[in-house]
């Protein structure tokens, strides 16, 4: 059997799914949402990739390249605004993120 | 063909704007807090410089090979963002200091922003919209929890982060399906290959563009982070949040929409109308039960965005040039909006809750009136601004035949009129508590201003919104 476009778009899509109820489902940990970002991002660079090897068009991969480094900032950013968080409240919990309602 | 110098100078403010923040990136890491006052300052004629550089100086083309485009739309957009992120940088300035924490951090974070905004409306293909979108915010979800101490701001920029990142993500997502079986990255390219019609894949890519999109312009089904964040971020905060980023997602929308896909209209009207028909009845019915004035705002900021979207619907020239014209009027009123809420205080304490505006017309009859004002204005009474920006949505959208929406956004528009009206007897008729303070004076010049835009400038400044909004609307190409 040849691996061809089909699957890697379809690991990429079943990661994507992956991270996005990582996100919704998971009730414990904003950590574990952080990882689930990461996931979603990763799965597009899957894409990405694929879709540029098939195309023989450089652009994806330049693509996945600015992606990466985004999620780099976007990762330090989100762990220092969780560092924020953990000192006013003294954990990390997702359910104690709800101060505000409505 | 375009050599680099050309395309430098067609990217002439967001350069200007970058070299700015590491400059003072730099003077603010030598001398601490004590240059907050010249970071602001500078910070502030740089981003009027700009906006005026962003005016009358940028070439039209494009630049970098095809990634950044210059022309009427972006320069219409740049001068209302620009303009909007000085206001934001004098409002942050005033209440820093009132907290005696002023940091220089703050008119960064705003450079930041206003130089990803420029590039969003600028954006010529994937890369530039993703890098723009993700410069802007990045710097939007610090300034959300830049109280770090506070739990409500902290919990703001967590929720606004994760929803945020969400967002990116599926924005990210649509745009490699777009890019895989449309291409190419770039607008123009893909319009040629989906001409004959778009394929289950590039459609598949997007919807989760235009999912993505919309989280920015926080259109329901996907505003939940727009009340919690409107509540927990520092007001000021939210009166920068409320305007620019707002208006740089809908040009983007315009661009991804208007020069990515118009030969497919057919086919994303109908996300956009169930967006914005949802936006519309979350933003008038939820409005109805808040108590907080800004979860209240919050869910008018939504209704707004549905106004907007219905008018984006039509997919012709009259619609862009509503989108944009809407856009530029809803701007002022919302930053009037918050700019007075900042002023407001009773005791050193916010005014937060309608029922803290008991009696504002005999403590502060200056700010009754202002708020007043604002509100018959959002609510759409004629000849204020709002009633001017719904104006030309709906009549864009009748002409392009949508009237059945255009009925259901005025049916949402009365409905959320209720929590205006509510807003404004409060202040008027009930009895006060005591008194307020005289509140900070950079908070009420810019609330005075923007009543003053409301009444009576705006019957001027329209006819140059009208005049300007057309010339940038021609530049999406569209009859």
């Amino acid at each position: 059997m040849t691996i061809g476009l089909a699957h890697y778009l379809t690991v990429a899509a079943i990661l994507f799914t992956i991270g996005v109820f990582g996100i919704f489902v998971n009730r414990k940990n904003i950590i574990v949402i952080l990882m689930s970002i990461e996931l979603i991002l990763l799965a597009v660079n899957i894409n990405l990739v694929a879709f540029s090897a098939y195309l023989h068009d450089i652009t994806g991969q330049i693509f996945a390249m600015f992606v990466l480094t985004v999620a780099a900032a976007e990762a330090a950013v989100g762990l220092a605004i969780l560092v924020t968080f953990f000192r006013n409240r003294g954990d990390i919990e997702v359910d104690d993120a709800s101060v505000m309602k409505g | 063909m375009n050599n680099i110098t050309d395309s430098l100078r067609m990217a002439h403010p967001e350069v200007i704007l970058s070299a700015v923040t590491i400059l003072l990136t730099a003077i603010g890491a030598f001398a601490g807090r004590k240059a907050s006052l010249v970071v602001s300052a500078l910070a502030v004629i740089s981003l009027i410089g700009v906006a005026v550089i962003a005016a009358i100086g940028v070439p039209v083309g494009i630049a970098f090979g095809g990634s950044f485009i210059s022309d009427a739309a972006a320069s219409y957009a740049k001068v209302g963002i620009y303009l909007m992120s000085a206001v934001a940088v004098i409002l942050g300035y005033g209440w820093l200091g009132r907290l005696s924490a002023r940091q220089f951090e703050y008119p960064l974070l705003i450079l930041l922003a206003a130089t990803g905004m420029g590039i969003m409306v600028s954006a010529g293909d994937l890369i530039s919209l993703y890098i723009g979108i993700e410069l802007q915010s990045l710097a939007l979800y610090v300034l959300a929890a830049f109280r770090r101490d506070d739990p409500k701001a902290s919990e703001a920029g967590l929720k606004y982060f994760v929803l945020g990142a969400l967002s990116s993500g599926l924005l990210l997502y649509g745009a490699s399906l777009i890019y895989g079986f449309a291409g190419s990255t770039h607008f123009d390219v893909i319009a040629a290959a989906v001409k004959a019609g778009t394929g289950t894949g590039v459609l598949f890519g997007l919807v989760f563009l235009i999912c993505g999109l919309a989280f920015k312009v926080s259109a329901a089904p996907f505003h939940m982070w727009t009340p919690d964040v409107y509540e927990g971020a520092p007001t000021p905060v939210v009166a920068f949040f409320t305007a620019a980023p707002k208006l740089a997602a809908m040009v983007l929308i315009l661009r991804v929409l208007y020069t990515g896909f118009p030969d497919n209209i057919e086919q994303w009207r109908q996300i956009i109308l169930l967006i914005a028909i949802v936006s519309v009845g979350v933003g008038a019915f939820a409005g109805l039960v808040q108590s907080n004035i800004k979860r209240l705002l919050a869910y008018s900021s939504i209704a707004n965005m549905g106004y907007v979207l219905i008018g984006l619907s039509a997919g012709n020239h009259e619609g862009a040039q509503a989108v944009l014209i809407f856009m530029s009027l809803y701007m002022i009123d919302a930053t009037g909006f918050f700019a007075a809420l900042t002023a407001l205080s009773r005791g050193g304490k916010p005014m937060e809750t309608i029922a803290d505006m008991a009696g504002l017309s005999r403590t502060n009859p200056a700010m009754a009136i202002t708020i007043t004002l604002l509100a018959f204005s959002a609510m759409g009474i004629p000849p204020l601004p709002g009633f001017w920006g719904k104006f030309y949505v709906f009549k864009a959208a009748i002409d392009a035949g949508q009237w059945p929406i255009a009925v259901a956004g005025l049916v949402g528009s009365v409905v959320a009129a209720f929590y205006y009206l509510r807003l404004v007897k409060v202040m008027w008729l009930d009895d006060s508590p005591g008194a307020v303070d005289k509140g900070p004076l950079d908070a009420r010049i810019v609330a005075f201003a923007s009543a003053l835009f409301a009444f009576p400038l705006v019957m001027i400044g329209l006819t140059w919104i009208e005049h300007y909004s057309g010339y940038a609307a021609d530049a999406f190409g569209l009859l």
